[in-house]
């Protein structure tokens, strides 16, 4: 039994890896850069789902709401102001840029939120009246008495990932945007050429990667409550792992890369060694990445000279 | 002074630029010791850390700007010559009175061990390409820091015992741990001095540009413009991509043997992602391929956000900001333009001054 | 072609931050006084201490006026609660004691050390150009370590409010603590569970790459053996993974460990008791110092810490008047309730303040000089502050603190005293 309910702790872990790992795999896929501030754009939209219900009082979707247009609005002017002058320059210069980026809204939001850990709303909780007549809020299913325990942020989670990852699927796949997303991806210049408008395509990414990002703050930080400046750092670079782990640029191999990164990262916690699982991880990524070069899902470019 | 300007016309314009960056780095140095009495603790705190910092930053440029690969985890090499640097002078305690050669031997050593770590790494990571080896660089970066977050390392009079996850080195009596697990390293001897730093700026320097400027250097960057046309004329690709990975990784671990001598404590936690990717900002904003860039851009780096103290709690805002703003500078068109048109100026006039 | 240039302008930039660096010697007497009478509420005092400066000698050439109190701690990044907090803490000590205008004036200046021994002793360096005279150290212990050893070859007094690690006082007579060593809180708190009878199998979740929660942890699975304690699950977690605590919790349950040992800080402790309730695990749990500060986390639910018990030095609701002062004053200037490290820190001033009326020392003596007086005065005297339970703190010559902690309970959304 404690087996399931690693496993589901994975899952529900990784489903977090994934939803920011898209968001990861749709900015390089089409813009072609390593976006490291992401993960900070995580931070800010937990800190925006916070205020909005601490502050002012706003139901919680209401609070997703607002954190998803805060995030995608920021989302768009990074990329405007720090990343769309830098679109002829090497790669190294953006990524640079980046980081340049992931520091300025860390320490923003140090300055303007302060560093004293926030504790993150429990949104999803069931509120019943118990026997007595007493409130009672249940925020978990028990299940086979009580040996398997399911919170209902995990079953969230999880939903919310499969739905993001079906929408984005159908996104890419049948819309004219998605279309040009994809042509974008794979030949810009030759986008371009067929009336394409590439700027806007790439606004477009940024605005749904950002998007995503606020989802997964909110998630994130519903499952593990503690909200700090530095909240987004760590889960941002094993998003990152994760969406290389599936083939970076690739959706299914994002999605499927978080979720193993997750279940990876339990069942090593759980059965081989706590002190050594970050470790393990990282030595399982290189295994996979030496079999599979590109990635569990990722596309092989053939090499010209 | 004729003759003198006969031989720097003869010189390429390569070997010209390599000994303007000697020139210059002796100059430094100079300069700074002459001053040293009147400098600031601040600075000449920092004076250490600056010097690991360069060779850091000059050894990554090897990986990222001759070599062509993006390296993130540059930092783990750092880690294992600290770690093993400091083992080493540690041993030679007793044996060695003379605190200058048992820095150079901690030297030597974490250089030793970090080629050893960059050979094996180099195995599977030289195999992947592009953002997949970035990623490689970085997990082994991740891997070395648990490893020796986790590594208990003691002194005593029948030797080195280690273990790891648990200490279970037993020490005899008098014995010292040097490792600590999640403690890391404490009461570490300082002997790190900035002349020692200095020459190991030197003999940084004079390895990659010979490495650069020989056979083997041509064949590396071959690799790095056209690996399948470097193949097709007999160029062995794995051999020369591993003489520069194993090269930068021995020379990032004699700068961590250095850098871990001039504190009295370390923990693996510091050489982690985050001081990869400050490396690869100097190497960046030094410019790819260009050690005198990079020499500087540590060194300048290093000293800005101790420089912007005066912003008290905006400091790393504004460095942040400072960031951001010279990447766009640098790579903004019209700007580039402007720089060039000025140095086309500034550089004529160079020209008629060493004429004269 | 252009990356020449690029190093020209970079060249350019080093030559004008090295001036920066230069020119900041002179002027940070100045500016850090500004700071103070920024802050200070009286303002008379601020101006008195900003009034000086020590001009272009970047020497530690003292003011005259007030002693040069200075502190490095973790003002960014991850861990910049910490250094926050005692910064504060410390500011209103500062600001309390030159108010009234005594004999003993302060100037404070803390710098920031993002948590990193390296940036620490580069904060060091940057205190002692401005004229340091006396020390608060590190908050963190180990840039505390790095920047002690300075302290001790520099001959400037430190007392650290909140570097726990034995390391930090270690072989160095003129580095004393005001905060329990790591050791110690460990050793204490099995005892107190153990003659208590508080459980009998024991979990301990703790943080393997912290030093100060590997202090403690390594002292309390010794001590607990001796008291007859069972640790029956012995669970990590460190900085990467500190997020899902699944596994630790579930190993703790199913091993049915009846007491859940919790040596770390109180926001990832927020965390575990969060999944832990979600999980329908409750057992008793127990804190150390670190635990401090639970109760005021923006939006806690404070019934999930109900019951949690912690052996801690200093409690905001204390309700002797001191405390509620300095807790109302801490209120009014940062909107937060103050943990144990504002209040180590403020008790660092004043104990300071203490020793240095005894010795009737004058801000115009050198740091050397101070040095000797207090390293004197704190072996021998005794404080009454903030924390500690009332009977007086002592120093040791090897410069660890004595004094009691209190025993305290999370009952109703309040602390309470145990026994």
């Amino acid at each position: 039994m404690n087996f399931l309910n690693f496993l589901i702790s994975g899952i529900s872990l990784g489903s977090i890896y994934a939803i920011i790992a898209l968001g990861y795999t749709m900015v390089y896929g089409i813009a072609k850069m390593l976006n490291f501030a992401h993960g900070d754009v995580i931070m800010v939209g937990a800190y925006i789902c916070f205020f909005a219900s601490s502050s002012f009082h706003l139901p919680p979707a209401l609070g997703i709401l607002a954190a998803i247009a805060v995030c995608t609005v920021l989302g768009m002017t990074v990329e405007r102001l720090a990343y769309k002058p830098l679109r002829q320059a090497p790669s190294l210069a953006v990524l640079i840029t980046a980081i340049g980026v992931s520091y300025f809204l860390q320490n923003s939001a140090l300055l303007l939120w302060s560093s004293t850990p926030k504790m993150f709303p429990a949104f999803f909780v069931l509120k019943g009246t118990a026997a007595d007549g007493a409130e009672t809020v249940r925020n978990s299913l028990q299940l086979f008495d009580g040996q398997l325990t399911i919170s209902f942020v995990t079953i969230v989670t999880i939903l919310t990932c499969v739905v993001i990852m079906a929408g984005l699927t159908a996104f890419i796949n049948h819309t004219k945007m998605g279309k040009a997303m994809r042509a974008c991806s794979e030949d810009k210049g030759a986008a371009q050429l067929m009336g394409i408008n590439v700027d806007g395509t790439i606004s477009m990414t940024f605005a749904i990667g950002s998007g995503l990002a606020a989802v997964a703050g909110v998630l994130l930080c519903s499952a593990y409550p503690t909200l700090v400046p530095t909240t987004g750092s760590m889960p941002g670079i094993k998003a990152f792992t994760a969406a290389v782990f599936g083939g970076i640029g690739s959706i299914p191999g994002a999605f499927l890369g978080g979720l193993l990164l997750g279940v990876i990262e339990t069942f090593a916690k759980a059965y081989i060694s706590m002190q050594l699982s970050d470790a393990i991880v990282f030595a399982v990524l290189i295994i996979v990445l030496l079999v599979k070069p590109v990635g569990l899902l990722g596309r092989q470019i053939s090499e010209k000279v | 002074m004729a003759s003198l300007n006969l031989s720097l016309k003869k010189m390429s314009r390569t070997s010209r630029r390599n000994y303007l960056t000697y020139g210059l780095v002796i100059l430094a140095y100079i300069i700074l010791q002459v001053m040293h009495g009147s400098l600031s603790s601040s600075l000449k705190g920092m004076l250490v850390p600056i010097c690991a910092y360069v060779v850091m930053a000059v050894s990554l440029n090897l990986t990222v700007g001759i070599l062509g690969e993006l390296s993130l985890g540059h930092a783990g090499f750092m880690s294992v010559g600290a770690f093993t640097g400091v083992i080493a002078s540690t041993c030679f305690q007793s044996l060695i009175p003379f605190a200058p050669l048992r820095l150079a031997l901690g030297m030597a050593a974490g250089a030793a061990c970090a080629a050893l770590a960059g050979f094996l790494i180099g195995i599977p990571v030289l195999r992947l390409k592009g953002d997949y080896l970035a990623i490689v660089t970085l997990a082994f970066g991740e891997i070395i820091k648990s490893i020796f977050t986790n590594l208990y390392v003691g002194l005593d009079s029948s030797g080195l015992h280690m273990s790891i996850l648990e200490d279970k080195t037993n020490l005899a009596e008098g014995g010292k741990l040097i490792i600590g697990g999640p403690m890391g390293m404490g009461g570490i001897e300082k002997i790190s001095t900035f002349t020692a730093g200095f020459l190991l700026i030197l003999v940084t320097l004079v390895v990659v540009f010979n490495l650069v400027n020989s056979r083997a250097g041509r064949a590396i960057m071959a690799v790095r413009d056209n690996r399948i046309a470097a193949e097709s004329i007999g160029v062995n690709v794995t051999k020369y991509k591993m003489l520069a990975f194993v090269t930068s990784a021995a020379l990032a671990g004699a700068a961590g043997a250095l850098f871990a001598m001039n504190y009295s404590t370390i923990v693996a936690a510091k050489f982690d992602f985050n001081t990869s990717i400050l490396v690869l900002v100097f190497v960046v904003l030094g410019g790819l391929g260009n050690m005198l860039g990079s020499i500087v851009a540590a060194a300048v780096l290093t000293i800005l956000p101790e420089a912007l103290r005066q912003f008290a709690d905006y400091r790393m805002l504004v460095y942040a900001i400072v960031l951001i703003l010279v990447m766009l500078a640098t790579n903004n068109p019209v700007l580039r333009g402007y720089l060039d048109r000025a140095k086309s100026v500034f550089t004529g006039k160079r020209g008629k001054k060493e004429a004269a | 072609m252009k990356k020449k240039f690029l190093s020209i302008v970079l060249a350019l930039a080093l030559v004008l931050s090295l001036a920066a660096c230069g020119s900041d010697t002179g002027s940070t007497g100045g500016d850090s006084g500004s700071q103070t009478s920024g802050d200070s509420t009286g303002g008379d005092s601020g101006s008195q201490t900003s009034g000086d400066s020590t001009g272009g000698d970047s020497s530690s050439a003292p003011s005259g006026a007030a002693f040069k109190l200075g502190g490095t701690g973790p003002l960014t990044g991850p861990v910049a609660v910490y250094g926050l907090a005692a910064r504060n803490g410390a500011q209103i000590a500062v600001d309390e004691i030159n108010a009234e205008n005594g004999a003993v004036q302060f100037e404070l200046n803390y710098q920031d050390d993002t948590h990193d021994a390296e940036k620490a002793v580069n904060a060091y360096n940057n205190l002692k150009d401005w004229g340091m005279q006396l020390s608060l150290g590190s908050v963190t212990s180990k840039p505390c370590e790095a920047t002690s050893s300075m302290n001790f070859e520099d001959r400037v007094f430190a007392l650290t409010p909140s570097a726990s690690s034995v390391a930090t006082t270690e072989g160095k007579d003129n580095v004393f603590q005001m905060c329990f060593t790591d050791p110690g809180q460990g050793a204490k708190s099995a005892e107190y569970i153990a003659t208590q009878k508080l459980g009998t199998k024991i979990a301990v979740i703790w943080k393997n790459d912290d030093v100060y929660s590997t202090g403690i942890y390594n002292t309390f699975k010794e001590e607990a053996g001796k008291q007859g304690l069972e640790i029956v699950s012995d669970t990590t977690f460190n900085d990467a993974n500190a997020t899902d605590f699944s596994v630790q919790i579930t190993d703790a349950q199913s091993k049915g460990a009846d007491l859940v040992f919790l040596p770390m800080y109180y926001d990832v402790a927020a965390l575990i008791f969060v999944q832990a309730n979600t999980m329908g695990y409750a057992p008793k749990w127990f804190g150390v110092d670190g635990m401090d500060g639970i109760l005021s986390v923006d939006g806690f639910d404070t019934s999930l810490a109900e019951g949690v018990m912690l052996l801690t030095p200093f409690a905001a609701d204390a309700d002797d008047e001191r405390t509620k002062n300095f807790v109302s004053e801490y209120q009014s200037r940062h909107g937060e309730i103050p943990n144990q490290f504002a209040a180590d820190a403020y008790d660092c001033v004043y104990a300071y303040k203490q020793a240095l009326e005894a010795a009737g020392a004058t801000p115009d003596m050198d740091a050397a000089a101070l040095c000797d007086l207090m390293i004197e005065q704190f072996t021998s005297m005794t404080f009454e502050g903030l924390t500690g339970d009332g009977a007086g703190i002592t120093w040791e010559t090897s410069g660890a603190v004595s004094k009691s902690p209190k025993g305290m309970i999370i009952q109703g959304g309040a602390y309470v005293g145990m026994d």
